[in-house]
């Protein structure tokens, strides 16, 4: 274990990184450094420990309880804090990286024309694709689901050999469920995404899509990292953690049998699949192995290079608020020596992109941005979704895979509309959740109470004399405002929150006896 | 010109002086404004909860109601949002379109349809925090959100303007939803109530002694959760501030 006996406080690991207080990080514009981490406000470690609090529970098909989960992470007060302000911090990067480019407002619409164009024409774009990369010696694959993906790529390692694999990370393969179908085959999996591979060794998913650790704490991961990697528990500097982490899979990556990345952005005229990273981990797992496997969203397509040009700027902007990602590579053809293999999934793609009102959602490039803006989930983290996919987006994506079991997610949104304004694809976000919510109450995958106490309620207010009756009764039932908790027993509102005083008289009383001297109907 | 005044029910029921000071200040600009005397709600709670057929019978009674009015005002971004975009329950009969088109919210009301130019009458000495309500901001558009990268404008903060003796200040996340969600503060109840701790946290510090909105449903949510951390703050609706409320 070569992390042993280092000492971050005698012999800095890397004494090139300056700490936050130092000014002389300047660009040539004077302005301090905006690339990515680099220029991030780190959020310090509580020094109290404080446990870190898990995600949603899964019952099977059962319907997930986000709001259990999101109270306990609330319950961890150190926890939120920390994955709050950094995600506003991120919020914040992204809105002054957007408002430096006057034309970013273009750029999203262009963005979002690209998408809609290439969706409407995705069978095209695909053959297109599938020839370029024959044509550059690729093989191509075709899975239809995620356990389709799954047997495509055991049988190609199988058929090298192959037991170990390197691999980058990918949303697509947590959809799959790749890795714990790779586990229970005997092929040994090793994440080289920094954050991913915190959460493989902690056997936790990745809670957000860019930053997949984001909701642990400097402590949390010293605590896996001894645990796993046989780290000082008692040391959480951040560089000592990624250097021992470092030491650690370096020779993994090095010796592994064959390597996997994900996809960005799959270019049908060339054949390219595209990976942006700010660590340039996709790389080693694409280059270092002589056997390569790309997994592409059927989704990710863009029919020229020339419209690459348009994402890579937004999407480095929207999810970091840097200006472009550390890394950004091209995969077109097998190195000498080597191959090379593609498979394109489905996974529930050309269903969705059959769906009126949610279709637009394929557009999604997987920047985040909408996690991070997203009130709701900065307080209560993405594992509490209980999803591949949290935060906004997840709230439209998760219920095409499982209506049931995602039915409560759609509701886990105050409908803000913060998400859809920071949209680099111009998805209406918020739209989908309100329209998911009609969808999901007319095929009765609500809760009976609540769909009752909405009864009740539209009996009310629908009529004048009912209403009238309930709002004269005013010191009973009606001072759990809203109306609506009046049927609610639990009465969540006044848990919180202090209620409010109930006046003298109604607007409705007060008009009658000042406006209608009787006149009263 | 038929102005209808519309009251929304937890208006009507917990904050009346709001509907007074709407109907008021309407009629300091010499509008003869009517108040259907059978109105209850836009239907909101229900739609809101995806329960678009529990709705219609409200949606019905808010357009027999209105119906026949050139502007129908009310003092909440939120429901007037619901009615605009989300009415949809029923069938879209030309009157039922033409009631939705004809809905304002108080501040565009005044701000673009009326285009007042002073308030006499307003003074208002304090140091306010102005909280848009998210149906307002990016529903119906009273200002630019602060994602965009659009030219500012705030249409309450002109109005604001107008009002003497008044200091507004900058909170630290001026967008951030407070947590109120409609039937989101019931169903998630502890979220709800963290967001709404965090923004009056974030108003106190602001150095607000009051917060102005034209919506009353986050205000309650904000006083609430304000009283419950025991902070001084006072929670006031922008029609009483333009109607020269003396707080």
């Amino acid at each position: 274990m070569s992390a042993e006996g280092m000492n971050p406080q005698k012999d800095p690991l890397h004494p090139q990184v300056q700490p936050p207080t130092d000014e002389s990080a300047r660009g040539q514009d004077g302005q301090r450094l905006q690339h990515a981490e680099g220029a991030s406000k780190p959020v310090r470690a509580p020094a109290a420990r404080e446990a870190q609090p898990r995600g949603a529970k899964i019952r099977g098909d059962r319907p997930i309880d986000q709001a259990e989960a999101a109270e306990r992470f609330i319950a961890a007060p150190l926890h939120q804090a920390a994955h709050d302000a950094r995600l506003w911090d991120v919020r914040k990067k992204r809105d002054a990286a957007t408002q430096a480019i006057p034309e970013w407002e273009e750029l999203r619409e262009l963005a979002s024309q690209i998408k809609t164009h290439t969706l409407a024409n995705l069978d095209t774009y695909l053959e297109q694709f599938e020839a370029a990369a024959k044509a550059n010696g690729v093989h191509v694959h075709w899975a239809a689901d995620g356990a389709e993906h799954n047997r495509i790529v055991h049988g190609i390692l199988r058929d090298h050999g192959a037991k170990t694999l390197i691999k980058s990370k990918s949303m697509l393969t947590e959809e799959c469920g790749f890795r714990h179908y790779m586990a229970a085959n005997g092929i040994d999996i090793i994440e080289t995404d920094l954050g991913e591979r915190i959460q493989q060794l902690d056997d936790e998913e990745p809670s957000h899509v860019v930053m997949p650790a984001v909701h642990k704490t400097r402590i949390d991961v010293a605590e896996v990292f001894a645990r796993t990697l046989g780290t000082d528990p008692t040391n959480d500097d951040a560089h000592y953690l990624a250097e021992s982490q470092r030491v650690t899979t370096r020779p993994l990556i090095l010796q592994a049998d064959a390597g996997m990345t994900g996809c960005n952005f799959a270019i049908a005229e060339t054949g390219t699949v595209v990976t942006c990273t700010n660590e340039g981990n996709a790389d080693l797992s694409g280059n270092v192995p002589k056997l390569q496997i790309h997994s592409i969203g059927i989704e990710k397509l863009i029919p020229r290079i020339e419209h690459l040009g348009v994402f890579i700027r937004v999407l480095a902007r929207s999810a970091l608020g840097s200006t472009i990602t550390q890394y950004t590579s091209h995969f077109r053809a097998p190195r000498k020596g080597t191959e090379m293999h593609m498979v394109l999934v489905d996974n529930g793609r050309s269903a969705r992109l059959g769906m009126e009102e949610f279709w637009t959602s394929l557009k999604c490039i997987r920047c985040g941005a909408c996690m991070n803006t997203c009130p709701v989930y900065r307080r209560s983290g993405g594992l509490s979704y209980g999803a591949t996919y949290s935060g906004p987006i997840g709230l439209i994506i998760d219920p095409t895979f499982n209506k049931r079991k995602y039915s409560t997610l759609p509701f886990s949104s105050t409908m803000n509309g913060s998400c859809t304004n920071v949209c680099p694809v111009k998805i209406n976000i918020h739209e989908q959740i309100f329209a998911w919510r009609k969808v999901l109450a007319e095929e009765h995958q609500i809760p009976l109470l609540k769909q009752g106490m909405m009864k009740a309620a539209g009996a009310v207010l629908s009529r004048p004399a009912a209403y009238r009756a309930a709002i004269g009764a005013a010191d009973s039932a009606l001072k759990a405002l809203p109306r609506f908790a009046v049927y609610n027993p639990a009465n969540t509102w006044g848990k919180k929150r202090e209620m409010p005083e109930t006046p003298k008289q109604s607007f409705h009383a007060w008009y009658k006896q000042n406006r209608m001297k009787g006149g009263a109907k | 010109m038929r102005v209808g005044l519309f009251v929304p029910c937890y208006v009507d029921a917990f904050e009346p002086e709001v509907g007074i000071a709407t109907l008021e200040l309407l009629e300091r600009f010499g509008l003869k404004v009517e108040y259907p005397y059978d109105q209850t709600c836009c239907g909101q709670p229900m739609t809101n909860t995806g329960c678009h057929a529990e709705a219609a019978a409200t949606e019905a009674l808010f357009v027999k109601n209105f119906s026949g009015f050139d502007y129908i005002v009310a003092p909440s971004g939120s429901c007037v949002h619901q009615v605009r975009e989300h009415l949809t329950a029923i069938p879209q009969t030309e009157e039922v379109k033409a009631v939705r088109s004809r809905t304002f919210e108080l501040v565009e009301f005044l701000h673009d349809v009326l285009k007042i130019e002073e308030l006499p009458w307003a003074e208002f000495p304090h140091r306010v925090a102005y909280h848009n309500n998210c149906n307002s901001l990016r529903g119906i558009h009273h200002a630019r959100p602060s994602e965009l990268n659009k030219p500012f404008f705030s249409k309450p903060l002109d109005l604001l303007k107008k009002v003497k003796g008044i200091e507004i200040v900058d909170l630290a996340r001026p967008d951030e939803c407070c947590g109120f969600g409609g039937t989101f503060s019931v169903f998630e109840p502890a979220v709800s109530a963290k967001m709404g701790y965090d923004k009056v946290t974030d108003q106190s510090k602001a150095g607000a002694d009051y917060v102005v909105s034209a919506d009353s449903s986050c205000l309650m949510h904000q006083k609430g959760c304000a009283e419950r951390l025991g902070l001084p703050t006072k929670y006031i609706h922008i029609a009483q501030v333009l109607n020269g409320a003396a707080a």
